[in-house]
């Protein structure tokens, strides 16, 4: 089969590989037909994730029919159309009863690796580096789904591929970093980067009743895209961030600030050019500008929501404006399985069609030209691929 | 967690030849101390007086480094007619140091090993000077079986520490399963092979007996039989190896309710000397298998087979590579599939 692999920085290429199997009694194998490029496919793209090996096969957005099943797959069955939430759970452990999937204590076979770096380990995720367990991805034509019973939802024939896609990943992002936000009526949420988490977060917020949404990010396209669902847009490349926030709250600052970019923020200057220097010379691994700046904005007593990625060490963290102003931090992998379900159920019902965020639809052949428009963000915020054209 | 400290035996079985020679002296010895269960790691100091003892050894290399520093030109002219000052004062520091560092009796083996590395750098010094025209060949021959005779010594005694050490581990995990199921999975011998990574097999031979078939470092197969040594349903096992076996081992295992009902707390511990002591040890780190580490992968292994009743394995899945797992980092999945293989 046909399946899109790193091989290095800035290097994927769609080479042959052999059909995935049935590994384990809970594994399921899905015949893909959409799977999309993920914002934190950018960090494996940009090299910046450890424990990536030439020829992983990446994506963890994907969906498809089931083609096969294991022998304690019960509720899944061949022929279903099922859309596979990123990260791998068993639904046995206490991390999983608890719906804290993306803790799962059971699906990472490289556990190990990520207790050294992070002390726990998260759960195991499609197509994301050996930290997480160095599962094969869903950019391809078929990929083994292990415990398909907790992993892949049955989607309604109504909808087509493009509405429920993604369930897997970007939309239950964007909507947890909003739902940690804790909403409350008036409230004022601002969002840093305005890719495809930053717009569902966005949208996700006003559903969620926030009274103002404030988008931040430097790219047009975004910004634009982001004023659609209902966000007032700032260009920090334009204006002063802190003080754009303290204005259009009179003083107060955000509610609830989400950091949507992650390790690899892109900050004017100075800033910008100190946090490169740092992660060229290993100083640091991650460079952590638009967590920085939502600290230093949020209101006294705010919330702080990580949905970005971080995979190992910062600089400069604003301690002390994190302890003075009694911030509450919320973060973490998303528990995808906890709000495919819900999430559907607002798809079915009009509420909002995921869909908006495509801006470019590729075949998975077209995979190195997907990553590098996504790469440059010029006009290029989702790219889908169909991986049998 | 995870806790592994390498001890010293209490007591060492050291039969230096010059002493067992001559007139039996009665040997004061100190009390050796209790044998206990080891809860908290510690070390212990046998003191042996004599000629090879590390004491001995250590007053050796002052000696000999105080005369490197003292006479550096004398010895150099006896030896190749040449003023080496500098080269030999080096190695005189050089002995002196491991000297002070055997008489301090701590981490002794590393300076036994210091010593030998030193005798190494000596005959090789030699082998050098040999060639100089100058140089006198009998005292050279001389002073090279001297150096030859003490590296000897040196190696034994490097060797004899290595071999008294034990390794002990003790690990934890919290599984979402209750004791009972735990302790009923684990008192299924059989299924431990499926969890512990290096066991073979286990075969009852008895109500209190089984024989243990394991892989060891490299591949090697081995042997031992065991015997229960303690027993309380769902709460406790514990076993030792039989006397004669290969490897001398014990350990327990503990089950307890979590609190608030939280499923099973496993707690094991084990105690074990390693083939050819902590040199054993560090081969096997060197291949991947520190003991702890293990120990910790296989708990690991049993909670998902308690809670999932499988192990998940990337072995086999397809990848742009030669291989779906990678050599480098998915060590853990690719001997899983062993497990499952057998």
């Amino acid at each position: 089969m046909k399946a899109n692999c790193w091989y290095g920085k800035k290097k994927v290429e769609v080479v042959e590989v052999a059909e995935p199997r049935i590994l384990n009694r809970h594994d399921a194998i899905v015949r893909i037909t959409a799977t999309a490029i993920c914002g934190s496919d950018l960090h494996l793209y940009d090299g910046v994730v450890p424990t990536m090996e030439r020829g992983d096969i990446l994506g963890h957005e994907f969906m498809g029919e089931v083609v096969e099943v294991g022998p304690e797959v019960k509720k899944t069955k061949v022929g279903d159309r099922v859309v596979v939430a990123f990260p791998i759970s068993c639904g046995h452990c206490f991390s999983c009863q608890h719906e804290a999937f993306s803790h799962c204590e059971n699906s990472n076979p490289n556990a190990w690796i990520a207790e050294k770096m992070l002390g726990h380990s998260p759960a195991g995720i499609f197509g994301y580096s050996h930290m997480t367990g160095g599962f094969a991805g869903g950019q391809a034509q078929y990929a083994r789904v292990p415990f398909a019973d907790v992993g892949a939802l049955k989607v309604p024939d109504g909808l087509r591929d493009e509405q429920v896609l993604f369930l897997s990943d970007i939309f239950p992002t964007g909507y947890m970093a909003a739902e940690n936000c804790n909403i409350r009526p008036g409230d004022t949420v601002a969002v840093w980067g305005c890719g495809p988490v930053g717009q569902f977060a966005i949208r996700s917020a006003k559903l969620l009743g926030a009274e103002q949404v404030v988008a931040i990010d430097r790219v047009p396209a975004r910004l634009k895209m982001a004023k659609q669902g209902g966000a007032e847009p700032v260009n920090f490349e334009d204006s002063d961030v802190y003080d754009a926030l303290l204005d259009l709250t009179a003083g107060r600052g955000p509610d609830s600030c989400i950091d949507a970019v992650g390790m690899e923020a892109h900050a004017p200057m100075m800033i910008g050019w100190y946090d490169r220097l740092k992660q060229l010379l290993m100083l640091e691994s991650d460079r952590p500008f638009a967590l920085r700046q939502a600290i230093l904005a949020c209101r006294n007593g705010g919330i702080v929501s990580v949905p970005g990625v971080y995979t190992g060490w910062i600089d400069k963290f604003p301690a002390g404006a994190m302890m003075n102003k009694a911030l509450t931090i919320k973060t973490g992998q998303t528990h995808a399985q906890r709000y495919m379900r819900p999430l559907l159920e607002r798809v079915q019902k009009g509420q909002i069609d995921p869909s908006f965020v495509i801006t470019h639809r590729l075949r998975l052949d077209e995979a190195p030209k997907g990553y590098e428009l996504f790469s440059r963000q010029d006009g290029c915020i989702k790219v889908v691929m169909d991986p049998w054209k | 967690m995870a806790t592994e400290t390498i001890e010293l035996k209490p007591e060492r079985r050291r039969e230096p030849a010059l002493e067992s020679a001559g007139p039996a002296v009665q040997r004061r010895q100190p009390p050796t101390p209790p044998r206990q269960r080891n809860r908290e790691p510690r070390t212990v100091r046998p003191q042996i007086a004599g000629p090879l003892s590390d004491a001995g050894l250590g007053w050796f290399s002052i000696g000999l480094g105080a005369a490197g520093l003292l006479f550096p030109r004398a010895i150099s002219r006896w030896l190749v007619r040449r003023d080496h000052r500098r080269l030999l004062r080096a190695v005189g520091a050089r002995e002196l140091a491991s000297g002070i560092g055997l008489l301090s009796g701590r981490q002794t083996a590393a300076w036994l090993w210091s010593r030998v590395a030193g005798d190494a750098m000596d005959l090789l010094l030699l082998g050098a000077a040999s060639q100089s025209r100058r140089a006198s060949a009998g005292r050279i021959a001389a002073t090279t079986a001297v150096v030859a005779a003490a590296a000897a010594v040196d190696v034994m005694s490097a060797v004899q520490e290595e071999a008294g050490r034990r390794v002990h581990v003790r690990q934890s995990i919290t599984t979402n399963v209750s004791p009972e199921a735990a302790y009923d999975f684990w008192r299924d011998l059989a299924n431990i092979p499926r969890f512990m990574r290096h066991i073979r097999s286990v075969t009852p031979t008895g109500p209190r007996h089984s024989h243990w078939v394991a892989t060891g470092v490299a591949g090697i197969r081995i042997e031992w039989d065991a015997e229960l040594t303690e027993e309380q349903p769902n709460r406790l096992i514990a076993w030792r190896t039989l006397p004669g076996a290969r490897i001398r081992s014990s350990g327990r295992v503990e089950f307890e309710r979590a609190p608030d009902d939280r499923g099973a707390v496993v707690r094991v511990e084990m105690e074990y000397e390693p083939p050819l002591g902590s040199l054993g040890v560090t081969a096997a780190r060197l291949l991947g298998r520190e003991p702890a580490q293990q120990l910790h992968e296989d708990l690991r292994r049993l909670k998902q087979l308690l809670e999932t009743g499988e192990i998940i394995t990337t072995q086999g899945q397809p990848a742009g590579r030669p291989s779906g797992a990678s050599w480098k980092y998915d060590s853990a999945a690719r001997d899983d599939q062993t497990v499952a293989d057998r």
